[in-house]
């Protein structure tokens, strides 16, 4: 079983659009990490992010728009053993499925949650994403943007995300790196991935991201108040891991009490079903 | 008297369901049949709620208007019983609650009693003693119960609810020779177990292997979430809160694809948002089990009260065709039943299926044989995938073999986009035609799998009354001594089949009772079967049928 096992499939993305980086950067990271695809389990959403599934040779889940993170929570716990990323665009992740972005945090299974932020809507042509800058022109918004962009970043951070991270796919050396951390990390871990869409986004362009972002050098990740505020700098975008918590317990421990037993093993002990109904009576 | 109805009321926070509770335990366990419900308005505190406990030495199942004892347990208590109080009802409790009623009036100072024992918080106590005194339950029963319900709180507390308990029994004793209550006792009945329609489906999810529940609290569906919760660690059952009926569909969607067997319950206006990931499951092919429980809409209607006002919910909610099952339990034992079934044929058919209860089921309570367990089984129908499975293998049954990620060589690959055979997105005209009809084939194969309609009462009927769900009791009730007429209850009411018009067809009247302004089952019987139901006795004021109503609108209709 080879994670290339699709890629003969057409791929439906636009030449030079960043999907094709974040795609070759998940399949080094799979491949160099040696995963057995068999137990990789890929969530997404719907959008052109989302299609990131049809293209790699792993267990698919190709839900719907927004609800990948829910979907993703279940299968990790219902089956601990399988690696399982959650994968689709910022509007479907921080639009459609901001509810569950806030609460999967909350919960903190142990999954990889990998965000393309191009800034925009790609699949519906071109409309402005929760993330798209003030003043941003589309056909939807005429009169440019009106609203404050969403945050990620910060908002993870402010609850406590037990990883959070972003990176450009104009580098996929780094990309890779950061996305193997985040695997390696146990529990919840956002990797916000900034990506052109070369046909809908004129503004966030290739050039547009190597101007205005920066790596965090001597960054201290356990240091949550410094990733905060490092988080909220706009001027220019920092890159790199934002904040480390290694102290929480997963969504999965917590609900299974440990067990790792995949569910579909799960028997009944009627024995003990027997004493319940019993129970009813006196 | 031998077959009583015993009306308790007060404000929500007196107590009445603990009351209600501890009662019918000591009833149940001296040997009387009992059933009992409850209505309630949607507040924490005050308003004027009641429960109504029946008692007998036959089997009894049904609501009736009829109130033999009437118990107020405060101001304003019998406001809202005034039409159903009578000359002949005995109206028991303090002076200042009974003073304004109708009725056979009779002091008993509970609350005297409760603070000769020790403390006013005793009259609940007080008022369960008399009630047992008065219908002859057994006063060690009684003393063992009230020991159990305080247990926790210390000896003291212990003795002097049970003194409460033991003067009000005195009292209802000495009442019960005065007029003529005589409830025969049946050893028998001891031995039957006691619990309401929402911890039948709990019990029945266990035994139907559900080992993953994801909702989100809505009135009336709740009481399932909070059993399996309390039975969570018990049997490894994963039980999550979710943030809201978006989530808890789809991860419990997300369950059934790792091989889990998942259940969300709700309320109608918790499943309308769910019906976004009940498509998803159409189109993917997962399996699901989903527990209604009904209560008028629409919108949030009476958060409280009972109705079966969500069949076409259930069964148009989604977009596009695909098949899927509803069953509509008409009692205790059959929501036992046909929630554990629920789960093997979610699994078999990898279809959604639905439970469909209501306000009225989930809520009320009787004693009955204990469940027999010697022919449940769970059925799994997972395979091990080889290296080349593929998701939706083309079928003649419609039914492709179902892997799960991680078990077997192959990869499980699902696509809420049209898909081909391995689940890649696809949009090829032929292969879009190809996969409907391999979902619908399998909506034609399901039908191997009905449950049947019972029809019960006068085989040689002239008139047939037609009904699905909680109705089942209480129209059974109604028509014990009517000749020429018999009921054909539905408890699977889709798919169903188009022969079912040979009932129609011997009948001179066919009459649908619903708990719904329009009557929804009888215009799906009418489309499935071109037989039209004129005659329809309709409810939908947020309360059950009575027996002595139906009786009255089925002699009016006949
Ligand atoms: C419930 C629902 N609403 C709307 C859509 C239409 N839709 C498809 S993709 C999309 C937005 C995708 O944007 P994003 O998540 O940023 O992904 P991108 O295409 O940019 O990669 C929308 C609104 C849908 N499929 N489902
Ligand atoms: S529309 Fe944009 S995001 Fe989508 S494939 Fe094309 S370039 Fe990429």
């Amino acid at each position: 079983m080879k994670l290339t096992d699709y890629i003969n499939q057409e791929i439906a993305w636009c030449p030079g659009c960043g999907n094709f980086g974040i795609r070759t950067a998940l399949m080094k990271t799979l491949e160099e990490m040696n995963v057995d695809p068999r137990n990789v389990v890929i969530v997404s959403g719907i959008g052109q992010a989302a299609k990131m599934p049809q293209y790699i040779g792993v267990n698919m889940f190709n839900g719907l728009h927004g609800r990948a993170l829910p979907v993703a929570t279940a299968i990790k716990t219902a089956n601990p053993n399988l690696l399982v990323i959650a994968e689709s665009g910022d509007g479907c992740m921080y639009g459609e499925g901001g509810n569950h972005f806030i609460h999967t945090i909350r919960r903190n299974p142990d999954i990889v949650n990998i965000v393309h932020n191009n800034q925009i809507y790609g699949l519906t042509k071109g409309q402005a994403s929760p993330t798209s800058l003030k003043g941003f022109k589309t056909p939807v918004q005429v009169d440019g943007v009106i609203l404050e962009p969403f945050n990620p970043l910060a908002v993870a951070i402010a609850l406590d995300a037990s990883f959070v991270a972003r990176t450009f796919i104009g580098d996929i050396e780094f990309t890779k790196e950061i996305l193997k951390e985040a695997i390696k990390h146990k529990g919840y871990a956002l990797v916000d991935i900034f990506q052109p869409c070369v046909t809908f986004n004129k503004l966030n362009t290739y050039e547009w991201y190597k101007e205005n972002t920066y790596y965090l050098k001597n960054h201290d990740p356990t240091d949550r108040e410094l990733a905060f505020k490092r988080a909220t700098e706009t001027e220019k975008f920092p890159l790199g891991i934002f904040y480390i918590n290694k102290n929480k317990e997963t969504f999965e421990e917590a609900a299974r009490k440990g067990n790792r037993t995949p569910l579909y093993e799960y028997e009944v002990d009627f024995n003990k079903l027997k004493k319940v109904i019993e129970s009813k009576r006196s | 008297m031998k077959d009583i109805s015993i009306v308790l009321s007060g404000e929500a926070g007196q107590g009445i369901q603990t009351v209600e509770y501890i009662l019918t335990r000591v009833l149940k366990n001296s040997g009387l049949h009992v059933f009992a419900t409850k209505e309630y308005m949607s507040r924490v505190r005050g308003g004027n709620n009641t429960t109504e406990i029946r008692v007998s030495s036959k089997r009894v199942r049904s609501f009736v208007e009829r109130i033999d004892v009437l118990v107020p347990l405060g101001k304003n208590a019998t406001e809202r019983l005034k039409e159903r109080i009578t000359e002949k009802t005995l109206v028991v409790g303090e002076r200042q609650f009974i003073e304004e009623t109708n009725g056979e009036k009779i002091v008993v100072p509970f609350l005297e009693i409760a603070k000769q024992a020790g403390n006013r918080l005793y009259v609940n106590s007080a008022a369960i003693g008399f009630l047992s005194g008065l219908l002859g339950a057994d006063k060690n029963v009684l003393e063992n119960q009230i020991k159990k319900q305080f247990e926790e709180k210390g000896e003291k507390i212990v003795k002097e609810n049970i003194q409460a308990a033991l003067e009000g029994y005195k009292r209802g004793q000495e009442l019960s020779q005065r007029i003529d209550i005589i409830v025969e006792k049946n050893p028998d009945v001891r031995e039957e177990i006691l619990l309401n329609g929402a911890e039948a489906v709990g019990i029945g999810a266990i035994a139907g292997g559900c080992n993953f529940v994801s909702s989100y609290p809505m009135s009336p569906s709740t009481s399932v979430l909070v059993f399996l919760a309390q039975h969570k660690n018990n049997f490894g059952i994963v039980v999550e809160q979710a943030e809201d009926e978006i989530a808890a569909m789809n991860m419990v969607i997300g369950s059934w694809y790792a091989g889990a067997r998942g259940l969300v319950t709700t309320s109608g206006g918790g499943f309308a948002l769910m019906e976004e990931a009940l498509s998803l499951a159409g189109m993917i092919e997962s399996p699901v089990v989903i527990h209604l429980a009904q209560r008028p809409g629409p919108a949030t209607g009476l958060p409280t009260r009972t109705e079966q006002g969500d069949l076409n919910l259930v069964l148009y909610a989604g977009h596009g065709d695909f098949p899927r099952i509803i069953y509509t339990p008409g009692n205790i034992e059959e929501a036992f039943y046909l929630t554990q079934r629920a789960f093997n044929m979610a699994d078999k058919y990898q279809v959604p299926v639905f439970v469909l209860t209501d306000q009225y089921l989930v809520d009320s309570f009787y004693n009955l044989p204990e469940f027999d367990l010697s022919g449940v089984k769970i059925e799994k129908h997972i395979v091990k995938t080889s290296k080349n499975y593929v998701r939706y293998a083309i079928t003649e049954d419609g039914i492709s073999p179902r892997g799960v990620p991680g078990y077997g060589e192959g990869l499980v690959r699902v696509d809420s986009d049209e898909h081909d055979e391995f689940g890649h997105i696809t949009e090829d005209f032929d292969t879009r035609a190809r996969m409907v009809e391999k979902r619908l084939r399998k909506g034609e194969t399901i039908k191997k799998d009905i449950v049947d309609p019972k029809l019960i009462g006068d085989e040689d009927y002239r008139t047939l009354l037609i009904a699905w769900g909680s109705t089942l009791e209480v129209v059974k009730e109604a028509i014990e001594e009517m000749e020429g007429v018999a009921l054909l209850h539905f408890s699977q009411v889709w798919p169903i089949n188009e022969s079912i018009k040979r009932y129609f067809e011997r009948a001179e009247r066919v009459v649908a009772i619903e708990g719904n302004a329009t009557g929804q089952f009888a215009n799906l019987i009418q489309q499935i079967t071109g037989f039209r139901i004129k005659d329809r006795i309709l409810k939908y004021n947020g309360l059950q049928f009575s027996v002595e109503e139906l009786r009255k609108k089925i002699s009016e209709v006949i």
